[in-house]
């Protein structure tokens, strides 16, 4: 990618974060900072490339141990947030407490 | 057939971009919120897919082994972790993405065939970064989970930290300048950056740390985006960085509800049980009462706001006291829940509790709404909560939490504190609030005396 372009796209991606985040209540702070921790586990496409193109054992293992976090990352960030999500009902879908 | 592979990478990869996009926009209003998180659970999937068509990969068996192991061991947590322990469980799984970050900088920098000098230094940069991040939220993991009970302090900290920070970004320069040692150098930046992780996070006490994951998870997704920008690939840079900012955003917000600077959090070393002396000491005592008397003088109020803060977690009392809600609602009792910007370990750990046992959101208000209605409350019940309803910090200069905006729990006509003990807070400062005329204690474990509560306005 040339420099320019790749800075451009830093910029846009810094104001569109900044942005879409703005008005975000309160009450969503935790699934939101859940919600972006699941985001940035697209590190795992990075890591997948790095340890394709692994040659020595060294490069290899870090690699390796590279995916399986990035992998964590994603799959973990997914689980909680969906987990923390999944509650939240307006009034009109009550459910019985300790129903869950 | 390599060309129609790459470009059919890329497209994908905007395609991930919008999806990430679309989802974060959607999980910043409750009413979209939860489709946000599949929108971007599908980029994610077509990402990860698409990139096994990358050209020029081998160890295939290696990359599927590694995703399934990590992916089974964070799925399983995930779904088996309690509502209670989220904050810790997301401090982990950022800093594993932390972690992978400085992984693939690693992978790179020992390789050392970085085309330019700015590639080199945008890898140093991502590696340090995504390093500090991973070893810090390890600590707050620790911290959180009561793996790690003290901080660690002592004179000069913030100076060697520093210096670490001086030594880790000479390594860096080395590297991103070329050097005949790269292995050495490479081994001796990752340590240092790992120790300024163990080191900055330390000293920071309990209290803090949903500000700390928060800048941590900032810094993770500006990691990313860094190794997105060594790897040429958009989908990474995109991701990391709007996530670098949105949590910058968060992370801002956060430190303002407390009153405090992000500067303050990091190196003053506040925060932490029983550190800080009382700001000055407070006059009259604490009037104890009994569960029958409270569910009477709620049973026949109008008006009760209740105020959950970190013991009603402790105590998981979050479904009895939703219990309770539902028995003064029946009885035509207006019940509103106050929610303090960093009430619990997380902003929105409050939140995510309530919904948990089934509290509609629109019952739920924050401090801006509801610090006016405190006045109009016939009872407001604490249950757990302490620092953010102590008035020293509107009226006590002195006190290390002045100027903290807090809820106005003290206005109501009756206010009850449910409470374990004497002691003071998760803060070490003493709350004027329990010795008001109008304050009565009830001693006890959040989720028994609320059960206690619950027979009392029954037998009304």
């Amino acid at each position: 990618m040339i420099g320019i372009v790749a800075l451009y796209i830093f910029m846009l991606a810094a104001f569109t974060g900044y942005e879409v985040i703005a008005k975000v209540p309160v009450i969503l702070h935790t699934p939101l900072m859940s919600g972006s921790n699941f985001v940035h586990g697209i590190v795992l496409v990075g890591a997948m490339v790095a340890l394709g193109q692994a040659h020595t054992g060294l490069e290899k293992w870090i690699g390796f141990f590279g995916v399986l976090l990035a992998a964590g990352n994603a799959v973990g960030g997914y689980a909680v947030t969906e987990r923390m999500l999944e509650m939240f009902k307006a009034s009109g879908a009550k459910r019985k407490p300790g129903a869950h | 057939m390599v060309l129609n592979a790459a470009a059919v990478i890329q497209v994908s990869y905007l395609l991930t971009a919008f999806l990430f996009i679309m989802g974060l926009k959607r999980m910043s209003s409750p009413v979209t919120a939860r489709s946000g998180i599949l929108w971007a659970g599908a980029g994610m999937a077509v990402a990860t897919l698409i990139t096994f068509l990358y050209p020029g990969l081998s160890n295939y068996g290696l990359i599927i082994v590694a995703i399934i192991i990590g992916g089974v061991i964070a799925w399983v947590s995930g779904r088996r972790v309690a509502m209670t322990d989220m904050p810790q469980m997301i401090a982990l799984y950022n800093g594993m993405g932390g972690g992978a970050a400085a992984a693939i900088a690693a992978v790179e920098l020992y390789r050392g065939e970085q085309t330019s000098m700015s590639v080199a230094t945008l890898a140093v940069v991502g590696g340090i970064i995504g390093a500090v991040s991973f070893s810090g939220s390890l600590i707050a993991f620790g911290k959180l989970q009561g793996l790690i009970k003290r901080s660690i302090r002592f004179k000069g900290q913030q100076l060697l930290n520093v210096l670490i920070l001086l030594g880790a970004l000479l390594l860096g320069a080395l590297v991103a300048s070329g050097t005949n040692d790269t292995a050495l150098v490479v081994t001796g930046l990752f340590a240092l950056a790992l120790i300024l992780g163990l080191s900055m996070t330390l000293p920071i006490g309990g209290a803090d740390m949903p500000v700390v994951i928060s800048l941590y998870n900032a810094l993770t997704g500006l990691a990313v985006a860094f190794e997105g920008f060594v790897l040429n690939n958009a989908a990474m840079i995109i991701a990391g960085t709007v996530v670098g900012s949105a949590g910058t955003l968060l992370t801002q917000l956060m430190a303002r509800a407390m009153n405090r600077s992000l500067g303050n959090v990091l190196f003053s070393g506040f925060g932490d049980t029983g550190a800080v002396a009382a700001g000055g000491t407070v006059a009259g005592s604490m009037k104890p009462i009994e569960a029958a008397d409270v569910g009477v003088m709620m049973a026949f109020a109008q008006k009760v706001i209740i105020v959950p803060g970190y013991g009603m977690a402790v105590a998981q009392a979050q479904h009895k006291v939703w219990e309770l809600c539902q028995l003064l609602i029946d009885r035509g009792v207006t019940v509103r829940f106050a929610i303090h910007p960093v009430a619990g370990r997380m902003p929105g750990h409050m939140n995510v509790l309530l919904a948990e046992a089934g509290v509609p959101y629109d019952l739920i208000a924050d401090l801006d709404e509801i610090n006016a209605e405190f006045e109009t409350a016939d009872v407001a019940l604490i249950i757990g909560a302490n620092d953010v309803v102590n008035p020293v910090a509107r009226t006590d200069k002195s006190s290390p939490i002045y100027g903290m905006p807090i809820l106005n729990a003290d206005k109501a006509k009756n206010v009850v504190v449910i409470k374990r003990g004497q002691g003071a807070g998760f803060s070490g400062i003493e709350n004027a609030l329990f010795y008001l005329d109008n304050t009565r204690m009830l001693y006890g474990d959040g989720q028994a005396a609320v059960g206690q509560l619950i027979q009392a306005v029954k037998a009304v």
